[in-house]
């Protein structure tokens, strides 16, 4: 429903509510400039960083076990349940008989990723996490942005 | 000699004054709506890690534009499609020659008068060059054989025609009460005092006459909210929209030197131009030396040019745009029969009190 307002006398001669617009956008300018540092509401990035929630979804890592070796146990269901079909596991066969399987390759395409967080949902035994907190997934070209094993473990960044 | 290297000074000094006011004003533009919008803008351009508070911005933008490819599109008209800036730039350098900076004053033994070219018709010679502006959007936005640039330009056109009707018939109001059409001479005269104690400024004997010029000087100037011939959600860019690198960049900078002569010529109408409020030039000459009193009267002036570009700058920031049927109606229907009320009320009350 639309209503229908009309203006007052004081509004339809125009030139005291653009005194009044002044007024309001100078009291900005003002205060702003009083105080620059302080004021504005801007974020200054690279030096200043916004808070980022423990459980907001940044770049994956592997956890890892006590021994060094990763936690991931190969059994596919992050790379099944992934929509954007990113994740490439090579599994392999682990020497000790307790651990199923091993991955001898795992690699993320964080060009094809679309950070649902899927795969930390769906990984039994919690071997993918996104709670690195890293904003900024960066490259100078594509390679730069397929992630692997190493990577993810965070063992070179 | 003397004198030509005196008017080669003075020459320098005015286009100095609007060259780089005009582009300290690109940067204060942008940091000036920040901080009405509470935000920190360009800060970041930086020469060595020193960053000047985003001063080096203006000389960024400088250096990319000269370096941009400078592009004329098939179908253009090439030869009007490049003197086109031209024309839209040089007017607010040329209407600054009339307007003075100060007063008739012995510095180092001459009499130098403070204006480049005083010359006897100043206040006309002003409308008249700032009217050929039009000229420079009109055929820039012909030229470049595009739908938006064409309908900027026609825009612009009739915008700027149906303002200046009001612009020149507000002026009559300040020749009424000034009896002069020289800019010098309006200017000295606002030095008296009216009752004994108000300073005679064209803002307090024509305070309508005031609101009316500066809107319509806005409306010149093609800035928000009379920015329907730029109508950069409507129309893309308007005029200037097939013009790249420094071509673009003379558009931008006419923009913005527009606004320093709005503003030089609303200082001298209406703000006393060099003018102190109830200090003369022979009080300052006595307790200064000449070319100290020039320095202060061009700071003077150049304070109330700077105050009145930033009420621009505000102004801009403050409006949105009008629609086309507003502009015209209040261009034809409000400002210009309020103009003529205003004429002839000045007339009422100047024959009332002769």
């Amino acid at each position: 429903m639309s209503m229908k307002t009309s203006l007052t006398f004081w509004e339809r001669l125009y030139f005291p509510e653009i005194f009044r617009g002044i007024a309001i956008t100078s009291r900005h300018f003002f205060k702003n400039l009083s105080n620059p540092l302080k004021n504005p509401v801007t974020i200054r990035y690279p030096e200043q960083k916004r808070f980022i929630h423990p459980r907001w979804r940044g770049r994956h890592r592997l956890m890892e076990r006590n021994d060094g070796s990763p936690r991931c146990v190969a059994c596919m269901c992050c790379a099944t349940v992934c929509p954007a079909r990113c994740i490439s596991i090579m599994p392999g066969e682990h020497s000790d008989p307790a651990i199923m399987k091993y991955p001898v390759s795992f690699e993320i395409d964080l060009t094809r990723c679309i950070f649902c967080g899927y795969c930390v949902e769906a990984c039994p035994v919690d071997a993918i996490r996104m709670d690195s907190g890293i904003v900024s997934v960066v490259g100078y070209d594509r390679d730069q942005l397929q992630f692997n094993k190493d990577r993810l473990l965070a063992k070179t960044p | 000699m003397a004198e030509a290297l005196i008017l080669a000074v003075k020459i320098a000094i005015a286009t100095m004054f609007v060259l780089n006011l005009a582009g300290l004003l690109t940067w204060a533009e942008r940091r000036q709506s920040a901080f009405i919008q509470d935000r920190l803008g360009p800060n970041r351009a930086s020469v060595f890690g020193i960053r000047l508070i985003g001063l080096l911005h203006p000389v960024a933008d400088g250096i990319k534009m000269i370096m941009k490819e400078d592009f004329i599109p098939a179908g253009a008209d090439r030869v009007v499609h490049t003197i086109a800036p031209f024309i839209a730039l040089f007017p607010a350098f040329v209407a600054y020659a009339v307007i003075p900076f100060g007063d008739r004053l012995p510095i180092f033994g001459y009499d130098v008068n403070l204006v480049v070219s005083d010359i006897n018709i100043g206040l006309l010679f002003v409308v008249a060059v700032m009217s050929i502006a039009i000229f420079g959007i009109f055929l820039g936005g012909w030229a470049s054989n595009n739908k938006w640039s064409l309908l900027g330009a026609l825009r612009s056109a009739a915008q700027m025609i149906s303002y200046e009707v009001t612009l020149g018939l507000t002026i009559i109001g300040i020749l009424m009460v000034y009896e002069s059409v020289r800019l010098d001479e309006i200017v000295r005269a606002q030095g008296d005092l009216l009752f004994g104690f108000i300073p005679k400024w064209g803002i307090v004997t024509q305070p309508i006459g005031f609101l009316l010029f500066f809107a319509a000087a806005m409306a010149e100037s093609k800035r928000t909210p009379f920015d329907l011939p730029e109508g950069e959600s409507e129309i893309v860019a308007g005029y200037f929209l097939e013009y790249s690198g420094m071509k673009f960049g003379m558009f931008f900078m006419g923009e913005f030197a527009e606004i320093v002569v709005i503003a030089g010529i609303i200082a001298s109408l209406f703000l006393g131009g060099w003018q102190i409020p109830w200090v003369t030039t022979e009080m300052l000459l006595k307790a200064f030396p000449g070319w100290l009193v020039a320095l202060i009267q061009i700071g003077v002036f150049s304070a109330k040019v700077v105050a009145l570009c930033w009420l621009q700058l505000t102004i801009r920031w403050t409006l949105p745009r009008f629609r086309y049927d507003q502009l015209m109606r209040l261009g034809w229907k409000m400002l210009l029969p309020i103009s003529l009320a205003n004429i002839f009320v000045t007339g009422l009350v100047i024959l009332l009190l002769q």
